[in-house]
């Protein structure tokens, strides 16, 4: 039981690196030539599709609007982010290691922090794909936007796009979670220690003294 | 009085028209009543299959005269695809682009036609397996393998010492072999002599064609050198007779004029049972001749996505007096033409077609014949078993002119009879005629799914029939032949569908769709592609001159050509276009045209590379475009070739959009 908290820490920070093994975000254009959907995945350290053929079968249809090519080798996030999580690990393994109920806490926001700041990215992305169109398309249609929804459901001229995290994705929301569950869990154990120290052996002494103090 | 003579007069002329009336009304009532009162109740939702959904299985009718095979899903009768096999085809570039070529090559050079008769699907544990179809040219004696993965032919052999390939290729059931019987006896070796000396010349030569079990790459295995009658149907034994293929044969009276008369003389001729096992045996001992021969294989490779033709010069022979327990001959009545083993092996149906009768043998009962060395006589060192001793049973008058038996899973045989124009339904034993069907009209081949096969699948049976006359909306005097769908799972065959077929479908097979479409491929991975004149993507695109020789690497996607400008050609070049298609997702082909190309259009697969040779004759400008409705720039997909004058000192150059020289 005394170990729970810093075990749950120590499992959040190794979840993140499910993130090498799974797709974190998952982008779907379904329509009716497509029955099957054209499916993205976006990893960590790479974008794929179902097939070798996915990210050029996207990029075909996204030419006729005027889209820019996706390449990820112009994508500098995909290089630098593997190396973001794998500090983050470190750092959550850390935390377990001085098992400080603060460090959980801490861990948790600056995932958090750096997890939102990775969305706002990956909406800029989007926001750049959609809107930055070339002058020369070969179908304009004014007012128009191509820019796939952040998560949900959107349909975009004949393809109803999907927008959804994957299984890196809610593994590492997991890991968070149980970040969160740590620091909990070792605050009220902290508590708990306080209050035995604090009144000594008489519990119940203890307890009324706690409520006074509240 | 008056009354009295119109009555007299008249009265009998009104009766007979009446007579006749009713009489030719009874008439269409029955010939509808199979087809019209079926389809008026629960058959048209028996063959529904609604929009989206797939057929159960997938049915391989030969093209017959037309070369080709199609591919039809039932029980809906959708025709789905027609595979070239023997002969060209424009629409896929099939023959006319440089891959294909050389599929049709053979030892009379490039042929682009053949007669192709018999579907069969590869078999393990005497079950078909969805992996090939084979089928026969009989014209200029070839097999060819087409795979069903790409439901594209990807090999064809000749057959050497053979005229005539139509008994063949009929698989055994591990698909060891498949075998081309010749139907025509020719002289051997092949030579300038009198016609007249036929039975003095000419022989009828049985070919066994190994297939590798992993590539399904074909091999002539060794042949057997018999008299020269005609060698006219097959089929390998199953489960306990294993081991032997057995031809029908007609002609034993060995003649070479008037057929039809000359030929239909003998009460019995005979089935040739082989043992290829025994000759296994022979071959491994060295108990064969090796002859000179000249035969093409051709054989057609995904990665190259090219056909190479090899020419192969020898084969091996036996011969029956040197090998004994090799051949024996099953005395059957008259001019047999179909020879059908039922699931358990034991059966073996001899269809004479000429014969009131049919004449059902016993594997059982021949081996042990061979055993008690219950012959007959002797024909060229071929023992002739005695019919008493073979036969199993005869289903008595069950029609006119047998053809063709396939069976069902329940102990039931299904006879075509050409003449009186039905399918007649018997069991397999006690030798009673069960039901009979009329066919629209007279049925040749049959085929129910497995029919031939250790598993029948079938609760459908298809007839395949030589004459439409009425059955459709008349096209001009000359007519599709026509099928018909019957639904076999009850007691009674039921007539459900009728549709029109591609040339004359002689035997057809067919497959239960979950047995081939986890094999399907949807697109060629570009990585994969091996083709010598590839691109591998619009970097590769470039045009070189070697000569008057001018290769252009030209790839596609959507929707453009790179390059789709080019110049410095010359009046009298060569020119290849070499495209590839750099798609990759399934259904996405494009297809190429360039004016004034004296051979076809090229339809490339993603991930495929084509070859079209295009000899410019005239200078100008001329244009080239995608064939296959693309995308939505389809229309846009074309480009410009210019061809200037011999000798002239336009240098050779290429492009791709104003500011992106491909160069």
């Amino acid at each position: 039981m005394k170990f729970l908290p810093r075990l749950l820490m120590a499992i959040g920070a190794l979840l993140l690196l499910t993130l090498f093994v799974f797709p974190m975000w998952r982008i779907t254009l379904f329509a009716p030539q497509y029955p099957d959907g054209v499916t993205m995945y976006i990893w960590i350290n790479k974008l794929g599709g179902d097939s070798p053929g996915t990210l050029q079968n996207i990029n075909i249809l996204n030419h006729y609007v005027g889209m820019k090519f996706i390449e990820p080798d112009s994508i500098p996030e995909l290089r630098y982010f593997p190396t973001v999580v794998l500090v983050l690990v470190a750092l959550g393994l850390i935390a377990a290691l001085i098992n400080k109920r603060q460090l959980f806490l801490g861990w948790a926001i600056v995932f958090m922090v750096l997890a939102a700041l990775g969305v706002y990215d990956f909406y800029l992305w989007e926001y750049d794909y959609g809107h930055n169109l070339s002058p020369t398309a070969p179908i304009k249609i004014p007012g128009a936007s191509f820019q796939p929804p952040l998560i949900g459901t959107k349909v975009i001229l004949n393809f109803i796009a999907k927008s959804f995290p994957h299984t890196g994705g809610y593994l590492a929301g997991l890991g968070v979670i149980l970040a969160l569950a740590a620091w909990w869990l070792k605050s009220k154990m902290d508590k708990n220690e306080k209050l035995v120290i604090a009144g000594g052996n008489d519990g119940v002494g203890a307890r009324e003294q706690l409520r006074a103090q509240a | 009085m008056k009354n009295h003579v119109f009555l007299k007069r008249f009265l009998p002329l009104a009766l007979a028209f009446g007579l006749l009336a009713v009489l030719s009304g009874c008439g269409k009532q029955d010939a509808g009543g199979q087809g019209g009162s079926a389809l008026a109740g629960d058959a048209a939702s028996q063959v529904y299959v609604a929009p989206g959904e797939y057929d159960e299985f997938y049915a391989f009718l030969s093209g017959g005269f037309s070369g080709q095979l199609s591919v039809y899903g039932l029980p809906s009768g959708r025709l789905l695809k027609v595979i070239p096999v023997f002969s060209l085809d424009a629409e896929k570039g099939y023959g006319f682009n440089e891959e294909t070529k050389p599929l049709l090559n053979t030892s009379f050079g490039f042929i682009p036609w053949d007669d192709a008769h018999h579907p069969e699907l590869s078999q393990t544990n005497g079950e078909t397996d969805g992996r090939w179809v084979f089928i026969n040219g009989n014209n200029t004696p070839r097999i060819a393998r087409i795979d069903l993965s790409t439901f594209e032919t990807v090999e064809i052999i000749e057959i050497p010492n053979s005229g005539g390939n139509h008994s063949s290729p009929f698989t055994t059931e591990n698909t060891e072999y498949v075998v081309a019987g010749t139907r025509f006896g020719v002289p051997y070796p092949q030579k300038d002599v009198a016609i007249d000396s036929y039975a003095e010349n000419f022989k009828g030569m049985l070919t066994f064609i190994k297939v590798d079990p992993n590539s399904g790459e074909m091999s002539i295995a060794f042949q057997v050198l018999l008299p020269a009658f005609n060698y006219d149907l097959a089929h390998s034994g199953k489960g306990a007779s294993h081991g032997w293929t057995f031809f029908t044969s007609y002609n034993t009276e060995e003649k070479s004029t008037l057929l039809e008369v000359n030929a239909s003389q003998h009460d019995k001729d005979f089935i040739a049972a082989i043992n290829w096992k025994k000759a296994e045996e022979y071959i491994q001992q060295g108990k064969f001749k090796e002859i000179p021969a000249n035969y093409a294989h051709n054989l057609y490779k995904d990665e190259t996505h090219s056909a190479t033709s090899t020419m192969m010069d020898k084969v091996k022979v036996l011969i029956p007096s040197e090998c004994p327990g090799l051949v024996y001959f099953l005395p059957t009545p008259k001019s047999p033409h179909g020879v059908d083993v039922d699931p358990t092996g034991e059966y073996i149906v001899g269809n004479g077609k000429l014969s009131a009768d049919l004449t059902v043998h016993s594997y059982s009962k021949m081996i042990k014949a061979i055993e008690n060395k219950a012959y007959e006589t002797e024909i060229a060192g071929v023992p002739v078993l005695k019919f008493e001793e073979v036969v199993a049973g005869v289903v008595k008058e069950p029609g006119l002119g047998p053809l063709h038996t396939e069976f069902d899973a329940n102990g039931n045989a299904y006879t075509t009879f050409f003449i009186s124009s039905e399918v007649v339904k018997w069991k397999v034993g006690t030798w009673e005629v069960l039901d009979r069907a009329p066919c629209y009209y007279s049925v040749g081949h049959l085929m129910i799914p497995g029919g031939d096969s250790r598993k029948p699948e079938g609760k459908y049976l298809v007839a395949l029939n030589k004459i439409t006359k009425d059955r459709y909306l008349p096209t001009g005097p000359e007519m599709n032949h026509s099928a018909q769908l019957y639904d076999i799972s009850g007691d009674k065959m039921k007539l459900l569908l009728d549709f029109p077929t591609i040339g004359e479908p002689h035997y057809a097979q067919a497959i239960s769709a979950d047995r081939v479409t986890g094999r399907m491929k949807k697109f060629y991975p570009i990585e994969e592609n091996k083709h010598p004149y590839r691109a591998m993507g619009e970097k590769d695109a470039k045009v070189v001159r070697e000569g008057n020789v001018v290769h252009v690497y030209m790839t596609t996607i959507r929707s453009h050509f790179a390059p789709d400008n080019i110049e410095g050609v010359k009046v009298g070049d060569k020119v290849y276009f070499h495209v590839t298609n750099l798609e990759q997702d399934w259904d996405v082909p494009h297809g190429f045209a360039v004016m004034g190309a004296t051979n076809a259009e090229l339809l490339i697969m993603p991930g495929q590379t084509e070859t079209l040779l295009w000899e410019p004759k005239r200078e100008g400008v001329f244009p080239f475009y995608c064939t296959d409705f693309c995308s939505a720039l389809h229309q846009e997909m074309q480009g410009y070739i210019r061809v200037s004058p011999q000798g002239s000192d336009i240098a050779l150059k290429w492009r791709l959009g104003e500011d992106e020289p491909v160069q």
